[in-house]
C-alpha cells in the first residue's frame, strides 16, 4: 500500500439546459432583480484601441441556429494586458472589463459583442500568440462548455506564425477560427458543432 | 539543471480528466446528438488567455442576490415550498478554497416549474419566485445562499423522463479555464438514477459527487433544513522548473 493521492476529482460538468437564461442573464429573461446583466457591456467608458463588433450564431449539426446557448468572450486589451487580478505584466485599460456575455437574439439566436480588438499576448516560450479571444459555448445538450478561440481573418501576418494555428494537423480548418471582417469594424464569428465546418474546440 | 531551493511555483492549470469527464456525445440524451463536436479536442498547455479571469466583485451584490425566497417576493411576502440553505466551499483539485468567485445558481419552484417563456410545464407559477441568485465566495471559499426546495418536472427526451430535483451552478475560479456549469441533486432522490442527463456522468462516484447530503448541522431550527454542496474547480500545478523554452 502507499500514502492515498488526496486531489480532489473536478466537479463533473452537467449541461446549462434550456434555461441558462435564468441564472445568468435574468434581465433578459424578464427577470428584474440584479440592475442589469453581467457582461451585457464590456465597457466602463471610452476604451483603448480599435472598437469592434462580433456577431455570430451557433448551429448544430443539421445546420439549426441555436436559441437557447450562451456564449462568454475573455481577452486582454488592445494593448493584449487582461483586465484580470492575476495579469502581472502591467494595468489594462481601466475602462475595459475584457469579458462578455451574450444570451443571443430571443429569435434568431445571434450573439453580439461590442468589444476592442485584443492585443497580442505571448506563449509560454514568449513568442507572442497572434491576436484572439477566448470564447465558451453553453447550451442545453453540450454536456460540458466547449472552449475555441476566436482569431482574425485580417490578421494574417500574425496568424502565420501563431504556435497553435501553425501546428494544427488539418489546415484547412483553420478558417473555422478566424473572425471575418464584414466592414465598418464587424466581425462575423459563427460557431458549428458538428458538419464540415465544425468549429475547433479546445481541451484547456 | 539545478533545482531552485524555494518554494514550488504555481503552473498552468492541470489538464481535465475528460475520462471522468461527460463526453459530448451521449445518445440516451438526446439533444447532445446533434450539439456533439465529432473531432478530437485540440490540447494545448494553458496559456495567460485561459489562466487569467475577469473580475467579478463584492461590490455587484445586492442584499438579497443569495435569498431566493425573497429576492423576487413583493414586500412582505415569500416564496412557496420547503425552506432550505444551501451551502459549502468552491474548492480546487488541491483542495485549497477559491475566495472571492462568483457563483450563479437558478432552479424550478417548488412546483418543479421555471420562470421563462420557453417554460410549457403545467405546474403552476409562484408569483413570488424568480428562480437565481448570485454570491461570491468568502476567502475560505465558502459560500451560501437561501431558496426553496425545488420540484422535479418532466422533459421532452424519452416517453417519461423526468429531472430529479435539481440546482443549475455556474463558477468561474480564476482562471478561464475553470470556468463550469454543472448541477446539484439531493440525496435520497429516487429519480437520480432514472435521469438520462444525471445518466451522461460515467460512474457512481461521479453522480455522488453532484449529490448534496442533508446537513443537520446548518439547519436553522424551526426555519429550514440544510444541504452542503462542495464544487472542485481545475488545480494549478505546482512546480520547480520553469516552463521549456523550446515550443510545444
Ligand atoms: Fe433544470
Amino acid at each position: 500500500m502507499t500514502q492515498p493521492l488526496k486531489y480532489l476529482k473536478e466537479s463533473p460538468s452537467q449541461t446549462a439546459g434550456p434555461y441558462v437564461h435564468i441564472g445568468c442573464t435574468p434581465n433578459f429573461t424578464g427577470i428584474e432583480i440584479y440592475g442589469g446583466d453581467l457582461g451585457t457591456s464590456m465597457k466602463r467608458g471610452p476604451v483603448k484601441g480599435q472598437e469592434i463588433t462580433i456577431k455570430g450564431t451557433v448551429f448544430d449539426g443539421m445546420g439549426a441556429a441555436l436559441k437557447d446557448a450562451m456564449v462568454e468572450i475573455w481577452q486582454p486589451d488592445a494593448a493584449g494586458l487582461f483586465p484580470s487580478a492575476n495579469e502581472t505584466r502591467g494595468q489594462a485599460d481601466p475602462n475595459f472589463t475584457g469579458w462578455g456575455r451574450s444570451p443571443g437574439d430571443m429569435d434568431t439566436g445571434e450573439f453580439i459583442f461590442e468589444t476592442v480588438k485584443p492585443g497580442a499576448v505571448p506563449w509560454p516560450d514568449g513568442r507572442m500568440q497572434a491576436p484572439h479571444i477566448t470564447a465558451w459555448v453553453v447550451a442545453r445538450g453540450i454536456n460540458i462548455g466547449l472552449h475555441t478561440r476566436i482569431y482574425f481573418e485580417d490578421e494574417a501576418e500574425a496568424n502565420a506564425a501563431d504556435p497553435i494555428l501553425t501546428r494544427l494537423e488539418h489546415q484547412s480548418r483553420v478558417p473555422t477560427l478566424l473572425a471575418k471582417s464584414e466592414g465598418d469594424n464587424v466581425y462575423r464569428f459563427d460557431v458549428w458543432l458538428q458538419g464540415p465546418n465544425e468549429t475547433i474546440f479546445f481541451d484547456i | 539543471m539545478s533545482i531552485p531551493n524555494k518554494p514550488p511555483a504555481i503552473g498552468g492549470f492541470i489538464p481535465r480528466d475528460r475520462s471522468w469527464q461527460p463526453d459530448a456525445l451521449t445518445p440516451g440524451y438526446k439533444t447532445s446528438v446533434k450539439r456533439s463536436p465529432q473531432a478530437a479536442l485540440l490540447s494545448f498547455p494553458t496559456t495567460l488567455s485561459e489562466e487569467t479571469s475577469p473580475i467579478l466583485g463584492h461590490q455587484m451584490l445586492g442584499e438579497l442576490d443569495n435569498d431566493l425566497i425573497h429576492n423576487f417576493a413583493q414586500p412582505g411576502e415569500s416564496a412557496i415550498g420547503p425552506r432550505i440553505v444551501v451551502h459549502g466551499r468552491v474548492l480546487d483539485e488541491n483542495g485549497r478554497g477559491i475566495p472571492n468567485t462568483l457563483v450563479e445558481f437558478w432552479q424550478a419552484n417548488a412546483g418543479g416549474r421555471y420562470r421563462h417563456k420557453k417554460e410549457t410545464y403545467l405546474a403552476a407559477l409562484d408569483p413570488n419566485f424568480g428562480g437565481c441568485g448570485r454570491t461570491i465566495t468568502g476567502e475560505d471559499g465558502s459560500y451560501e445562499f437561501r431558496t426553496i426546495m425545488p420540484g422535479p418536472y418532466p422533459w421532452p427526451n424519452g416517453m417519461n423522463d423526468w429531472r430529479p430535483a435539481h440546482i443549475h451552478f455556474s463558477i468561474f475560479g480564476h482562471g478561464f479555464a475553470q470556468r463550469l456549469i454543472t448541477q446539484m441533486y439531493f440525496q435520497g432522490d429516487p429519480l437520480i438514477p432514472l435521469c438520462p442527463i444525471v445518466g451522461v456522468l460515467k460512474s457512481q462516484e461521479a453522480i455522488d459527487a453532484l449529490t448534496a447530503p442533508l446537513d443537520m448541522n446548518r439547519t436553522v431550527p424551526m426555519d429550514s433544513l440544510a444541504y452542503k454542496f462542495d464544487m472542485v474547480l481545475r488545480g494549478r500545478r505546482q512546480t520547480y522548473f520553469e516552463n521549456r523554452k523550446e515550443g510545444m
